[in-house]
């Protein structure tokens, strides 16, 4: 088995839950008891009106591609296996996210649907990633 | 509330960055480049009171303004570290204007130098960055300036020739600045679409090289400045922004915050972009001239990419932009980069830039820029005659 060699998330007290979630393979938010805007990523308090009445929900997983490059030459030789799709995603919930496309890079365009899918990348890690819907 | 007239720029020192600093130091890059802008001020290290500095990626540390200071034998009463990334230089002119205007100190020496050695780079520390951006390999400046040529693209239907064309303009401007690191060899657009793809929609000459150098310059109260050797160059406005760090939590990633950083600016100066005679916007990448274009109000949002390509941005043109090359040829010493649209648009209004020199120079406009489209620093920037 080879050695998984990229950074890796490191779950702070608030955020763990959201990467628990994510081993489960399915995608979580935090949402605001007073202004019940989504939230990502995790945070203490919400950033729109500072209120403390986070709970966490399950969310469609659905979303669209707000923008993206292909990485052709990355910067970190962590992600010397480039080209790889870089994205952020547009949940339908409202939040953006940072996260890959797996698909072929001359598939993708801003605005195209996508889903989110899982990736196990270690026993103890599982990324959240995006393919096309 | 207001920093017009309250300081000018009196001296500058700038080194021509090398792609191989050697046995360089960023302190021993400051004492020169120190020494060289109070020179160039016609002052004495003596009358240096303030000191604004930014952190070299080479050389952190706590405490750092102390540190150099002592380094650099300065006495001074007010010290700080200007931390906006790439705005930090354009950031310390306002500071030290403001310090001034306080009362706090009279000649402010604003100073950059880093070893920026092409290499790795390093997971963000930050740890939002760290744990949600790095592991998906959104690591380092080039991904997120990206992400903004392509959604400029699908928005605005800029177009790749646009783009190339900064690079183009900065180019031929580099190429009678001796201080640029590319300024011997001319480029066409068709060079820069035909230079190697890095990050989808950007070529490898849209995007800055990594260099080492240093820069400063003195910002002196009304008085210093009347009796200086060189021309003042009067602080008129400035305007400073920042809504986030990391685009993907941006409001949007084609509107940036240099439009409230800029409107401030001018509205400080009492002028409109229409009045500058040349344009320093900060340029890591060819897309960020074109948003800093549109969001500064020298054209309409969206219609960057045809402005640049109905005007011409050399030195001869009818809209000087980045004469001294740019980030672009000029490369990106650090920090020192971003000092060096300052040092530029100074040096353009002082009257001293030999063969690139824009005829009829009263009025500058500067822009810098840091991390991905984030802290916003815009100044106006005023010779009188
Ligand atoms: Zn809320």
């Amino acid at each position: 088995m080879s050695e998984y060699y990229k950074p890796l998330p490191k779950p702070s007290p608030t955020s763990r839950p959201f990467w628990e979630a994510a081993r489960r393979h399915e995608l979580t938010l935090q949402r605001c008891g007073a202004c019940r805007a989504f939230i990502y990523y995790p945070r203490d308090r919400c950033p729109k009106c500072f209120s403390d009445q986070l709970a966490w929900e399950r969310v469609s997983g659905r979303g669209k591609v707000y923008s993206f490059t292909v990485v052709r030459r990355a910067s970190s030789r962590a992600f010397s296996d480039a080209p790889y799709v870089l994205a952020i995603v547009e949940l339908a919930e409202g939040p953006r996210m940072t996260s890959n496309i797996i698909a072929a890079p001359e598939d993708v365009r801003v605005e195209m649907p996508v889903e989110v899918c899982f990736d196990d990348v270690t026993p103890d890690h599982t990324l959240v990633k995006f393919k096309p819907a | 509330m207001s920093l017009k007239g309250k300081a000018a720029a009196i001296g500058i020192g700038e080194l021509k960055p090398v792609k191989e600093p050697g046995d360089l130091t960023a302190l021993g890059l400051m004492a020169t480049v120190a020494a060289e802008a109070i020179a160039d001020a016609g002052l004495e290290k003596k009358d240096i009171d303030g000191f604004l500095v930014g952190v070299p990626f080479s050389d952190p540390g706590m405490i750092y303004p102390a540190s150099a200071a002592e380094v650099l034998g300065l006495n001074v009463r007010m010290l700080n570290q200007v931390d906006i990334g790439g705005a930090s230089p354009a950031g310390m002119i306002w500071r030290a204007a403001a310090a001034i205007d306080a009362g706090m100190c009279n000649a402010v020496l604003c100073i950059v130098a880093d070893l920026n050695k092409v290499g790795d780079q390093r997971p963000p520390v930050i740890s939002v960055q760290r744990e949600f951006e790095a592991p998906y390999g959104n690591i380092g400046a080039n991904c997120g300036y990206a992400m903004i040529a392509r959604r400029h693209m699908h928005e605005y239907g800029t177009t790749a020739r646009q783009m190339a064309k900064v690079a183009v303009d900065q180019r031929t401007s580099a190429l009678k600045n001796p201080l640029a690191t590319f300024n011997d060899k001319a480029l066409t657009i068709d060079d820069v679409l035909n230079s190697r793809m890095i990050v989808d929609p950007l070529h490898l000459y849209e995007i800055v090289s990594p260099v080492s150098g240093g820069a400063a310059i003195i910002v002196a109260s009304p008085e210093l400045a009347k009796r200086a050797k060189n021309p003042p160059i009067w602080l008129l406005g400035a305007g400073e922004y920042a809504n986030h760090s990391t685009i993907t939590y941006a409001p949007s990633i084609t509107e940036s915050p240099i439009k409230p950083a800029a409107a401030a600016a001018f509205k400080m100066a009492g002028l409109q972009p229409k009045d500058m005679d040349l344009a320093c916007p900060y340029d890591c990448y060819t897309i960020t001239v074109i948003v800093t274009l549109e969001d500064a109000g020298f054209c309409k949002k969206g219609e960057g990419g045809p402005f640049v390509m109905e005007h011409d941005l050399t030195y001869a043109g009818d809209f000087p932009c980045n004469t001294h090359g740019g980030q672009l040829s000029f490369g990106q010493p650090g920090l020192a980069g971003g000092m060096s649209h300052v040092t530029e648009a100074i040096r353009q209004l002082m009257g001293r830039c030999g063969e690139r020199q824009v005829k009829r120079a009263a009025l500058g406009y500067v822009n810098g820029n840091g991390g991905i489209m984030s802290e916003q620093s815009s100044l106006v920037l005023e010779r009188r005659s």
